[in-house]
């Protein structure tokens, strides 16, 4: 009888059992009452032998057209960005990968170390002051936001750009309704979001997030959006692109109270939408309200330097129905890549390649014989006016062997003709002609 | 680190291990040397805002531990004239001084017939014993 | 040793980036970086040292023995990363048409119904991060089920055993509801008067972990069934310990309506040092309008069959995270599922066997609050080493890491004094147990004999006990860079 994973020999078993003093197995089950007793075999699969596991799998994954297969423009929120070759043997280090959380802080030295050096991190990207260890992703984080910015401000309106990823807008909403929040969302005046208009919304209103840049790829004007809400006494807070933040301006340098995003583009593989790890990061007067793990510095008893997870007093398994979160597991795995990427790219690296994304999107506009939706500044993506429904390009271009990108009619009225085209520093301009040829043969 | 366990005489007690000294129509209130020992170093007062008020057998504040948070029961009603900053800031002065410089705010008494439902040293201690 | 940034020297990098001799468009300048941010400048094989050494400093449990209760800290394949890297899993875009991402969704599919199976509950939803996000899932489907019979507003609390996770009770809260505890019996069950006194018309209803914190199969969860059901309230099933019953006991047999899974736990995701999990949910068919969009859904049979994200839900409580869920982790976790097949339930019964013969080896040693045969977890007291000798749960556990071993978790469930929460998981071998068994052994005797030793324990790590006080009054949460030196001088 072995299976799996297991070690037990026959041997071992019968050892066991009767030095618990019992005669088998059924007996430790007993204090199952009989009528909840599962009393027939599982049906499921039958089990496979690592190498059969190996071909079943490979044989699943050849079904799905991956951004190797297929010249991909697809963005919208997860990006095609490269991961260094360092990253995925340091995450495998069993040291880190099969490691629990730091609770115990002399066993776990090393990640703790590296979730300082992320927070630390985070904290020089964005011009924050505290960054937690990670959340779910860059949807849930604006949900996290806004639970900082109820019990903050004492108000219960959340004012959400339109301009903002849908999919962030979306968990927003599914979350309001427990939290005790009214969602209003502001809409977008050729592509980019009016000062005007959130100074309007933000009366009365815990927080208004905004991204930077825009889902459709736009530059918006984030330090008066960000005046906008601080004005109204509404938390100001910027969902942004970490890939962007060597070029960008840091949200703490025009006055956001938080900063969140997504990390996936630095340092993670796109694997299907997760997972991932999403930042929230805040000005110091937040720290207490901040969800998840932080940790910090401390000295041991021979005074050498060392960390601890710390603050524990905000989480759950200390605090709570009064917890600021029920979070727990968080990405802290999918962190640590993050980290170790930012310390590949360093400083100069990360100017790069966000200037890398500009050219390209760039050159796209340039080659690719439609016009664009928008009259605007953008980062890597650019939104084209296409002849024909986007999702019918989209298809078309397919069997071309290009994704031309994300047909932006899947969330916003009116757009059906409108596709958001991504690029990466993995795109060449020898790509993005390809592209271009390709969108004209689908379009003309 | 703390002194040694205390119950000063000239107090009145709240069985959720707080105390009140009377001045008049105000009270300074804080937390006694049992609640403090029980909750180890103290890391942070969650101090309510000046201009609130407290409300006999309500919490008012917040103190934590590493490991622990409690919630400060107010021993009496008022509207609250002064926060301790040095307990906010030093946190370790509860432990240290928790009846002296230790005390977390100062309130004008809203209702002084509350002060009859407090308890005296002696009968305080009897409610320390039994824990 | 120092932090990646003290090692970092101005002008140096490892990552270049391709910059194809295209112009690079202007940012305005309101819009653009002034300062840029101080990320590490280091050669590639310092930045590869630094996380070798800092691994160095770690521990898992590729290292050694874990048995970390309630954390479920099983071995890891190492298959199951190799495949989660086939480059039609790792580079496949979330966005990509159903189309081409038929293997994808064909997985999703599968792992959905072994899944069903294991919970004896029909329709699930794998998108929720993680267990307690599983948990909020449960609670907003909760909600949207009352309020779609008109009884939202009159069902506003939820009950939860004095032993519960801090994480329901914090579920709770998020969700808007009010929480009611209800106390536990001398035999660690659910103390049944205390709920039928509790459980009326405004009970939205039960979270409850089975077998519960202390290890133990609730005896009487038949009879806690029919008082929330008679009520018309539902029961929840926290996932965290279903290690112990999987093909023994299934969630909706016992009567819950809503389960949700641990697939870090439970199905060998490997913890990364604090994520990333994955928290599915299995409901009863009366629940599946209300499951969070977009859905995997198959279409046809057999050989024909497609597979596709639904995302016409009228109903749904909406989205709970992004895209349909955490892939990777769905990857590894039906690897997992796939090498056992049906011996599953081989997988419980060995962690249910292991559980119980640490448990044999100890109970002379330390104090055993509920005398029964365990599941796959069980808690201990310290509470005896404590009142003889000063010895407390925590010098325990940090002596047993000069043993190379993972402390267990200590003071949970709150309702046990001086707690130590031991679960060894199915994957050890014996000699690993009856080693710790010696440790724990020799531990208690160290404590009469010599109980310094504990109180200055750990001897063998890279740092002795920190001062966590310190780190709490003064929080330092990120390094404090050299002041910068002004431009030009």
């Amino acid at each position: 009888m072995t299976a799996g994973y297991l070690s037990l020999t026959d041997r071992d078993r019968d050892e066991m059992l009767a030095a618990i003093g019992v005669s088998s197995i059924d007996e430790l089950f007993e204090q199952i009452p009989e009528p909840v007793r599962f009393a027939r075999e599982l049906d499921v699969p039958p089990a496979l032998t690592e190498s059969e596991l190996m071909r079943y799998m490979e044989q699943l994954a050849a079904k799905n057209s991956h951004t190797g297969v297929e010249l991909s423009f697809l963005g919208a929120g997860i990006y095609d960005h490269y991961v260094p070759a360092i990253v995925d043997p340091i995450l495998r280090r069993g040291e880190f990968l099969t490691a629990y959380t730091p609770y115990q802080p002399e066993m776990s030295q090393g990640v703790l170390q590296a979730i300082f050096e992320y927070q630390t991190a985070i904290c020089e990207l964005t011009g924050m002051d505290v960054s937690n260890a990670s959340g779910y992703d860059g949807f849930t984080v604006a949900a996290d936001a806004c639970f900082i910015a109820k019990h903050a401000t004492g108000r219960t309106k959340i004012v959400l750009a339109e301009t903002l990823n849908p999919q962030v807008r979306e968990v927003v909403k599914t979350y309001a309704p427990g939290f005790g929040l009214e969602v209003v969302e502001v809409g977008h005046d050729g592509g980019v979001t009016d000062p005007d208009r959130i100074a309007a919304a933000a009366v009365d209103a815990a927080a208004v997030i905004f991204p930077q840049p825009n889902f459709f790829g736009c530059l918006e004007d984030a330090p008066a959006l960000a005046a906008a809400a601080r004005q109204a006494g509404a938390l100001a807070v910027a969902h942004v692109d970490p890939t962007s933040l060597g070029v960008l301006e840091a949200p703490g340098a025009y006055g956001c109270d938080m900063a969140i995003g997504e990390g996936q583009g630095i340092g993670n593989a796109q694997s299907y939408g997760g997972p991932h790890y999403g930042f929230l990061a805040s000005r110091m007067e937040y720290v207490r309200r901040l969800p998840g793990r932080i940790v910090g510095q401390t000295t041991d008893l021979n005074g050498e330097r060392g960390f601890v997870l710390t603050l524990q007093t905000r989480e759950q398994h200390i605090r709570r129905e009064k917890a600021t979160s029920n979070m727990t597991t968080n990405q802290t795995l999918l962190a640590l890549g993050g980290l170790i990427t930012l310390a590949w790219l360093g400083p100069q690296g990360l100017r790069e390649l966000g200037e890398t994304c500009m050219s390209l999107a760039g050159y796209a506009r340039e080659r690719i014989a439609l016009p664009p939706a928008f009259d605007r500044h953008t980062f890597k993506e650019v939104a084209f006016r296409t002849p024909r429904p986007a999702v019918e390009v989209i298809r078309e271009a397919r069997k071309h062997g290009v994704h031309p990108g994300y047909a932006l009619g899947r969330d916003y009225e009116g757009m059906d003709d409108v596709l958001l085209v991504a690029v990466t520093e993995k795109r060449t301009p020898a790509d993005i002609d390809r592209l271009a040829a390709v969108l004209a043969e689908v379009c003309g | 680190m703390a002194g040694a366990e205390s119950y000063p005489d000239d107090l009145k007690y709240h069985p959720e291990h707080d105390w009140a000294r009377i001045d008049g129509d105000e009270a300074v209130l804080g937390i006694t040397w049992w609640a403090q020992d029980a909750l180890g170093e103290l890391v942070h007062f969650e101090a309510p805002a000046v201009g609130g008020s407290t409300v006999k057998d309500e919490p008012y504040g917040e103190v934590e531990s590493v490991k622990a948070v409690s919630d400060v029961i107010a021993p009496l009603s008022g509207e609250i004239l002064e926060v301790n900053e040095k307990a906010i800031e030093a946190p370790e002065s509860i432990n240290d001084d928790p009846y002296g410089g230790g005390w977390l705010v100062r309130i004008r008494l809203s209702d002084p017939t509350e002060l009859d439902e407090l308890l005296e040293v002696e009968a305080y201690q009897a409610v320390v014993a039994e824990q | 040793m120092q932090l990646i940034y003290e090692k970092s020297q101005e002008g140096r990098r490892a990552g270049r980036i391709p910059t194809y001799g295209l112009p690079v468009p202007e940012v305005p300048a309101a819009l653009a970086r002034k300062e840029p941010p101080r990320l590490p400048e280091l050669a590639e094989n310092e930045i590869v040292r630094h996380f070798t050494n800092l691994a160095d400093r770690n521990f898992g449990v590729d290292t050694g023995f874990y048995p970390l209760g309630s954390c479920t800290m099983k071995y890891n394949p190492r298959v199951n990363e190799r495949i989660v890297s086939l480059p039609g899993f790792g580079n496949l875009h979330p966005h990509q048409e159903d189309e081409g991402a038929q293997g994808a969704l064909e997985l999703m599919w599968e792992l959905q119904q072994i899944l069903a199976e294991v919970a004896g509950l029909p329709e699930v939803t794998l998108q929720p991060a993680a267990g307690s996000q599983g948990e909020l899932t449960g609670l907003m489907l909760m909600r949207a089920y009352f309020a779609d019979r008109g009884e939202g507003e009159q069902r506003d609390t939820i009950i939860t055993a004095d032993t519960a996770h801090g994480t329901n009770p914090a579920s709770v809260t998020m969700a808007g509801y009010k929480l009611e505890k209800v106390g536990t019996t001398e035999r660690g069950n659910l103390d049944l008067d205390d709920l039928r006194a509790k459980v009326n018309e405004r009970t939205a209803g039960l979270m409850l972990t089975n077998p519960s914190t202390l290890g133990l199969f609730d005896e009487g969860i038949a009879e806690v069934a029919d008082i929330f059901h008679e009520k018309g309230a539902l029961l929840y099933y926290d996932g965290a310990n279903l290690n112990a019953v999987v093909g023994k006991s299934r969630p909706g047999d016992m009567g819950f309506d809503i389960v949700h899974y641990n697939l870090h736990k439970t199905f060998s995701q490997p913890h990364g040092g604090g994520g990333p999990g994955g928290g599915p949910v299995a409901v009863r068919g009366e629940l599946e309008p209300f499951l969070p969009s977009p859905q995997v859904v198959r279409d046809g049979v057999g050989g024909g069959a497609t597979f596709r994200l639904d995302r016409d839900r009228p109903k749904s409580i909406g989205r709970v995270r992004g895209f349909a869920g955490p892939f990777g982790v769905f990857v590894r976790s039906y690897a997992y599922m796939r090498s056992y097949g049906p011996d599953l339930t081989r997988m419980s019964e060995t962690a249910v066997l292991n559980a119980n013969y640490l448990l044999a080896g100890l109970r002379d040693d330390y104090e055993l609050p509920y005398d029964r045969h365990c599941m796959h977890e069980f808690v201990l007291s310290a509470r005896g080493l404590k009142h003889e000798h000063g010895i407390t749960a925590l010098d325990v556990a940090k002596r047993l890491m000069d043993h190379d071993v993972h402390p267990p978790t200590i003071y949970f469930p709150l309702v046990v004094p001086e707690a130590l929460m031991i679960e060894p998981t199915e994957t050890e071998p014996k000699e690993r147990l009856d080693a710790f068994i010696e440790s724990m052994k020799s531990i208690a005797r160290e404590a009469a004999e010599s109980p310094e030793v504990l109180k200055g324990a750990p001897h063998s790590r890279p740092v002795q006990r920190l001062d966590e006080v310190k780190a709490a009054r003064e929080p330092i949460v990120k390094h404090a860079f050299p002041e910068r030196s002004p431009i030009g001088a």
